[in-house]
């Protein structure tokens, strides 16, 4: 594992800490620069990072555990805890709608896993009784449609598709409509991939919206992604109003820093994560089993 | 900006620049470390010169010459490797364009026979180019897909033979295997094959990427990278650690998803976006 030698130094810190008796804030100093190097190995936020080491350093020092039986102990706890904290708590359910159909809808960047987890989704769903509905909302890229439609085949779940020439808004209201008359109770709706920085493209989303009001908006995350996890999020969030988050590719070594940062520019959690390419590979998140993925423990 | 003098607070300004860009801390560190050297052994003075210091030093490290693809053959047999969704296939389309626009005749071979659509992904960029696609069934053998093309590309006397391949993450090593096996299939083929092993790497990725570019080396002897996404906020900061610690040079970039998006790599161009502040300026 790419972060194995830190996640072996991070421990010995601890355990360093945990052998004390006593903490002086040169002790916790130290430590706190072992784990801003992990938090950055595990790609957090820079910025998410700074306020993270300020924040575990004051309630280590306020909090008179120098002085307590087992200092080590109790700052490693403070930050897990902390980590653990700003993911949220566990929280997977979707919204679902009183009145069906419950609209669901996915975006994020390119190749994040939209349509991979929205075929992921009907599956994890359809045993929960829904009768899903996969539209077919992105126009753009080369078989999408038809990637959708392989999924769906597999999965034995309808998927709608007015080809390539329709406006993803017109095909979004036209399969609201399909499925209330199909009798279809949830519609899970992909769309392209694109920047946030993209103003016509995240204006479609916009428009998508505006028409057909989906009960909850997904970003789809990719764990491995770096730096600029915090500035998408944030981008997607502003324009769009999340409802929750989508981690995928955690089936690798990725640290899934990304993860970290989503809740607290959001305001909304985590809710899955996907942790393979099979239909199969989709899971609740814990943000507790995840802190302790983030610092190599 | 705005510093009157070099000091820590520059340094550490700068440190988080490079960190920011995916460079990564151990990088950034070691980086800021050679800076202040430089700047002793060089004698500046002025707070402004250090950034362009510090360009220099990536540029080093990165290599001013653009890296050319390996020849070889005829065909020379590219193969794509690559994590899942990083821009493999449109890489391919967009590849086979830049080959052709040079005057060499192409073929595709469609070696993704696992993910859902990924042969009719390539067919697609096949149309646009105009180029011929190998193709097997879906869940075919990827190996018996690229000896098929192989065979293909040498009958009809084509001077570049591209291999898809399926995403996988690099760390399952039955799917590693299967990647080594087409690689050595080739090879027996035709010595010499593939004679270029490109790995894709996205650049919205930080420092796992490192991992990727580790593991497809070990597996597939990887000869360089193509770097999608520029297009975005994201820096690629990532392939400074790499070209240091792996020593693989980055051969081009992707900056789009339409079939004239790929450029190739510059490192003064890539190491000016590195400090400027795209990633401000959002929705
Ligand atoms: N290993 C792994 N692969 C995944 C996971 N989720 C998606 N993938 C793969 O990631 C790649 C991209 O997935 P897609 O579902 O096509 O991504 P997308 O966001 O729809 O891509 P665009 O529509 O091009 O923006 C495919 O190869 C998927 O099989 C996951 O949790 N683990
Ligand atoms: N903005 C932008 N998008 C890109 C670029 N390169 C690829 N993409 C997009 O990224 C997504 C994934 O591209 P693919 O070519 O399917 O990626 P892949 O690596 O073949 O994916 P798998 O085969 O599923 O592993 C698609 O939506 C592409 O259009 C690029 O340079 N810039
Ligand atoms: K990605
Ligand atoms: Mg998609
Ligand atoms: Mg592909």
């Amino acid at each position: 594992m790419v972060f194995s030698g830190l996640a072996e130094k991070l421990q010995e810190t601890f355990r360093r800490l945990k052998g004390k008796g006593r903490l002086t804030e040169a002790d916790v100093d130290e430590a706190m620069k072992e784990v801003k190097r992990a938090l950055l190995g595990a790609d957090v936020n820079f910025q998410v990072v700074k306020k993270f080491v300020q924040r575990v350093k004051e309630r280590a020092i306020g909090q008179d555990i120098l002085d307590s039986l087992t200092p080590g102990q109790q700052v490693i706890k403070i930050v897990r805890d902390e980590l653990a904290a700003l993911m949220g708590g566990t929280q997977s359910k979707i919204n679902v709608s009183p009145k069906p159909p419950t609209l669901v809808m996915l975006v994020g960047l390119h190749g994040a896993g939209k349509t991979t987890s929205a075929a992921k989704l009907a599956n994890t769903l359809r045993k929960t009784g829904r009768r899903p509905l996969l539209v077919a909302g992105d126009v753009y890229r080369p078989a999408a449609i038809k990637q959708l439609q392989v999924l769906g085949q597999q999965l034995d779940v309808p998927v709608f598709s007015m080809g390539d020439r329709q406006s993803p808004v017109d095909i979004a209201r036209a399969a609201v409509e399909h499925a209330v008359g199909t009798g279809r109770d949830l519609v899970i709706i992909d769309t392209a991939g694109r920047l946030q920085i993209d103003q016509e493209m995240m204006d479609e989303l916009a428009a998508i919206k505006a028409a057909v009001h989906p009960h909850e908006i997904l970003l789809v995350v990719d764990a491995m992604t770096g730096q600029v996890a915090v500035n998408v999020a944030e981008a997607f969030n502003s324009r769009l109003g999340l409802d929750g988050v989508i981690l995928t590719k955690l089936d690798g070594d990725a640290r899934g820093g990304a993860a970290l940062s989503m809740k607290a520019v959001t305001g909304c959690p985590v809710k899955f994560a996907g942790v393979g390419e099979k239909l199969d590979a989709l899971e609740p998140f814990h943000p507790d089993r995840m802190a302790d993925r983030i610092l190599g423990m | 900006s705005g510093h009157k003098s070099i000091d820590d607070d520059l340094y550490e300004e700068l440190e988080e620049a490079l960190i920011q860009a995916d460079v990564g801390m151990d990088t950034a560190v070691d980086l800021i470390a050679d800076l202040r050297r430089e700047v002793k052994a060089r004698g500046v003075r002025e707070p402004e010169q250090l950034t362009s210091l510090l360009q220099e030093l990536i540029g080093d490290i990165l290599g001013q010459e653009t890296v050319p693809l390996n020849t070889g053959g005829p065909p020379a047999v590219i193969m794509v490797v690559g994590v899942n969704g990083v821009g493999k296939t449109t890489t391919i389309g967009k590849l086979a364009r830049y080959c052709q626009s040079r005057g060499q005749r192409v073929l595709l071979a469609a070696g993704d026979t696992f993910r859902a659509a990924a042969i009719d992904q390539l067919e697609i960029w096949g149309q646009r180019t105009g180029i011929t696609v190998i193709k097997h069934r879906e869940g075919a053998d990827p190996a018996a897909v690229a000896y098929d093309a192989l065979q293909a590309a040498r009958s009809r006397g084509a001077d570049v033979l591209i291999i898809d391949t399926a995403g996988r993450l690099h760390t399952k090593s039955n799917l590693m295997e299967e990647l080594k096996k087409v690689g050595r299939v080739l090879g027996r083929e035709l010595p010499g094959a593939p004679h270029e092993v490109l790995l894709v790497l996205d650049a919205t990725t930080g420092q796992n990427a490192i991992s990727q570019a580790k593991l497809f080396g070990q597996a597939t002897g990887v000869t360089g990278i193509v770097l999608t996404k520029l297009d975005g906020t994201a820096r690629g900061g990532v392939i400074i650690g790499i070209r240091r610690e792996l020593d693989i040079p980055v051969k081009f970039i992707g900056i789009g998803e339409s079939v004239d998006d790929l450029r190739p790599f510059h490192a003064g161009e890539f190491v000016a976006a590195l400090f400027d502040r795209r990633d401000k300026e959002t929705v």
